[in-house]
């Protein structure tokens, strides 16, 4: 017992040590809230930012950097209070920031809307707008908004990527046509996913046709080890390409360990898998923030429902991995964009899909959101279905042929 | 033997300590936690360059920062409060309900599941009487189950309740999956706009029907364990099944009621957590606070008006190491880690109330007692 407890404290003592010595180097992690020396205009605008998770998450940290370099750019305050969960912390939280004198408060996660619509009503000097939301077009406040963007066109563009990885791959003889199936970490079977998913597969299907793909949910936003073990399973279930709607390095980790190309979301994962790392799609919120803060500056409202596209910049493509990417990447994707651009593009055209066997022809979503999650307004005309146009937030949630969900 | 005259006498020697006096044994704990906020301070200060002062002034602006905080801290209190009260019969009983987590989410699942199928029916107080009943017999429920099976079978109820909570879980988890048929599993918040089933803000307070009913369990539970004859029976199941049977308790019986009382604060608190606090479910309602009351519980030697002070404690502390991590912007890890400390100085310092630590000493005689002592450094001078 003796010797147990001198151990313990011995133990005990060196942990302290090292825990204090081995971090001293890394100081300097100083407030970053400071802005540069902007337009004065904005100086005295505050806006705080409500985060799901911290920076360890792509999904947050995408939204941080936007939110950094915009207070950056514009020269207003931010505050962050980031690992805010979907609960009375989110009202809590939304609170304090109004109390604070924030102008703007803005959530980042689709569970904290309820709260941040609750608190917009004890609060309505303060704008307050959330990411991924889908009340704010039916609701009658003034001071709430949602905005989203149509990240299901940069899916597709990243779709597009990995398609012509496995027509190399084909090529090289690695595989034979049929055998051509991708995998994909999801995180929950809902319309963002199922959209995210359905434009990624429907980009790869536009330059190899036969290929199909299996999904797996993890039913969590952020959980490294459990993306990583779904990652590894579609693998073992002979998955050719991995890509992944989850908000930690899981995937990208588990694809580098057994060489299997990934397509990333939300960052740009070339340093985590320099040899199997493809591309990226994210969205960019900067346009937004710059937006919002404009707004507010001039007294001009904030849009109800906001959704970004790649012509407000707000859809990007991270940085393409030439050691990876199959040759002639680059030019298909620019032409894809083009077409976007144009409007020719569309990725939802009902002519390139089928669900069970048939052409969608009508579909009604729950566009409007209500208790009992009625699917309430017509999606499909003019031959394709309308994501995004009705609401920004996704509500394509069919799972179309060739996906196993 | 060998001869003792000859035997090595150990550098430390640790020698059981019954008859400390209460104050010491309080300035013992007061001293952990002291020095392990001293070591918290000393850590984030060393990796960031924060002032100390600093450190503690948001420690303190945690709790105390504004009404707002204050009262939110007041809440978090009140409800590991009134789970902390949940367990203490039970454990006075030394049946180790290691079940308060799930006993309370099927309770906060009992709330929401009334506030979403009532509301068009009923509101007002008939809604309150109902889903307070319903949380009540929820938590019942998931105590007795443990209950019957260890009163019958003599199965280990510590693994039983703990493997309750994820049945509990998966429970909540279902009925999201029922009601948000989007697949999102947001429930988000429940009757946002009518505010059916909230508990109303009193005094332009929010939380403080949370804190009202929680003072009123303590007092109940003190009066029901001090003074009642359950109470008296649960101490002498807790002291020895074999005397209580002697003397014509019926143990069977008392471990089920008491498990059930156990479960129905539980329920309560689930329901103060629904009603009062989220006005939302999933599966992390709890939060933690199941396991988190066993220390409360622990701490207060059972009395339920110290674990008003040992659940602020810990509450205070809790609080201060987030709002530390939150605005000095650090990572969430470390709140956890400066929680762990304090955590782990708060255990460890029943270690030095139950034993006396001796060190060796030069005229130390052999078959005699070694009357000089010097505590450790946690102990008092």
């Amino acid at each position: 017992m003796k010797k147990f407890l001198a151990l313990m404290l011995a133990a005990l003592m060196m942990f302290a040590l090292v825990a204090c010595g081995g971090n001293n180097a890394t100081n300097g992690n100083a407030d970053e809230t400071t802005t540069a020396a902007g337009t004065t205009d904005y100086s005295s605008i505050k806006m705080g930012l409500i985060c799901l998770h911290d920076e360890n998450s792509t999904y947050d940290a995408n939204f941080i950097q936007a939110a950094e370099a915009a207070s950056k750019e514009l020269g207003f305050e931010l505050v962050k209070k980031v690992n805010i969960p979907e609960d009375d912390s989110c009202a809590q939280a939304a609170e304090e920031l109004a109390e604070d004198g924030c102008d703007i408060i803005f959530a980042d996660s689709f569970g904290h809307e309820t709260y941040m619509m609750t608190v917009a009503e004890e609060y309505p000097e303060v704008q307050f707008c959330h990411a991924t939301g889908t009340n704010a077009k039916t609701s009658d406040m003034a001071n709430y908004h949602n905005a989203f963007a149509s990240i299901y066109e940069g899916r597709y563009l990243a779709g597009i990527a990995a398609g012509m990885k496995i027509n190399e791959m084909i090529k090289e003889g690695k595989f034979t046509a049929e055998e051509a199936k991708m995998g994909y970490v999801g995180a929950y079977p809902y319309a963002e996913v199922i959209s995210g998913y359905t434009s990624f597969y429907l980009g790869a299907k536009s330059v190899c046709p036969s290929v199909t793909m299996t999904v797996k949910y993890t039913n969590s936003w952020f959980d490294i080890a459990l993306e990583k073990e779904a990652a590894d399973a579609l693998i073992g279930e002979g998955c050719i390409l991995i890509s992944q709607h989850a908000d930690s390095e899981g995937a990208p980790k588990a694809c580098e360990e057994k060489g299997v190309p990934n397509v990333a979301y939300n960052v740009n994962t070339i340093n985590l898998g320099p040899t199997t790392a493809i591309i990226s799609s994210k969205i960019d919120w900067t346009p937004y923030f710059k937006l919002i803060v404009e707004a507010v500056a001039k007294g001009e409202a904030i849009p109800d429902d906001w959704c970004g596209s790649i012509a407000t910049g707000s859809v990007v493509l991270t940085e393409l991995n030439e050691d990876v990417a199959a040759e002639g990447t680059q030019d298909a994707i620019d032409a894809a964009i083009k077409e976007f651009k144009e409007g020719t593009l569309k990725v939802f055209n009902t002519a390139n899909f089928t669900v069970d066997g048939e052409t969608l022809e009508s579909y009604k979503a729950d566009v409007v959101p209500d208790a009992n999650f009625e699917k309430d307004t017509e999606v499909v005309s003019d031959g394709y279905f309308h994501e995004s146009e009705m609401r920004s937030a996704p509500y394509f949630d069919i799972i179309i042929d060739g996906i196993t969900a | 033997m060998a001869d003792l005259t000859k035997k090595h006498e150990p550098l430390i020697r640790l020698s059981k300590n019954d008859d400390l006096a209460p104050w010491k044994a309080w300035c013992i704990r007061l001293g952990a936690v002291a020095v392990s906020i001293l070591l918290c301070a000393g850590i984030v200060v060393l990796l960031t360059d924060i002032n100390p002062i600093e450190f503690f002034k948001e420690m303190i602006d945690g709790s105390f920062g504004s009404t707002r905080k204050f009262f939110k801290m007041l809440q978090e209190v009140a409800i590991l409060l009134c789970i902390s009260l949940a367990v203490t019969p039970a454990f006075k009983m030394k049946f180790w309900n290691t079940g308060a987590e799930g006993q309370v989410l099927v309770g906060a699942l009992a709330t929401a599941a009334c506030m979403k199928y009532l509301c068009n029916s009923i509101s007002g107080l008939p809604l309150f009487l109902v889903m307070f009943i319903c949380s009540v017999l929820a938590g019942m429920v998931w105590g007795i189950v443990p209950a019957f099976f260890k009163a019958h079978f003599k199965t280990n109820e510590t693994l039983f309740t703990l493997m309750m909570n994820y049945i509990a879980i998966q429970l909540v988890a279902f009925m999201i999956a029922v009601w948000v048929p989007s697949g999102s599993q947001v429930v988000g918040v429940i009757n946002r706009e009518t505010k059916i089933g909230w508990l109303p803000d009193l005094f332009g307070q929010k939380y403080i029907i949370n804190v009202i009913i929680v003072l009123v369990i303590t007092l109940v539970i003190y009066i029901y364990l001090r003074y009642s004859k359950h109470g008296y029976e649960i101490s002498v199941v807790g002291e020895s099944e074999n005397t209580a049977r002697y003397i014509g308790i019926n143990v069977k019986k008392v471990i089920l009621r008491t498990m059930a009382v156990s479960g129905a604060i539980c329920g309560i608190a689930g329901f103060l957590l629904v009603a009062g606090t989220d006005h939302s479910i999933s599966t992390e309602t709890a939060g933690g606070d199941g396991f988190t009351a066993i220390m409360v519980s622990w701490l207060a030697k059972f009395n339920p008006f110290v674990m008003m002070v040992t659940s602020f404690i810990i509450s205070f502390l809790r609080i201060g190491a987030g709002e530390i991590a939150s605005s000095f912007n650090l990572n969430e890890s470390v709140a956890e880690i400066l929680t762990g400390i304090i955590i782990f100085f708060i255990i460890g310092s029943e270690f030095f109330i139950n034993y006396k630590v001796n060190f060796r000493t030069k005229q130390a005689k052999e078959h005699t007692e070694v009357k000089q002592i010097e505590e450790s450094k946690e102990g008092t001078k």
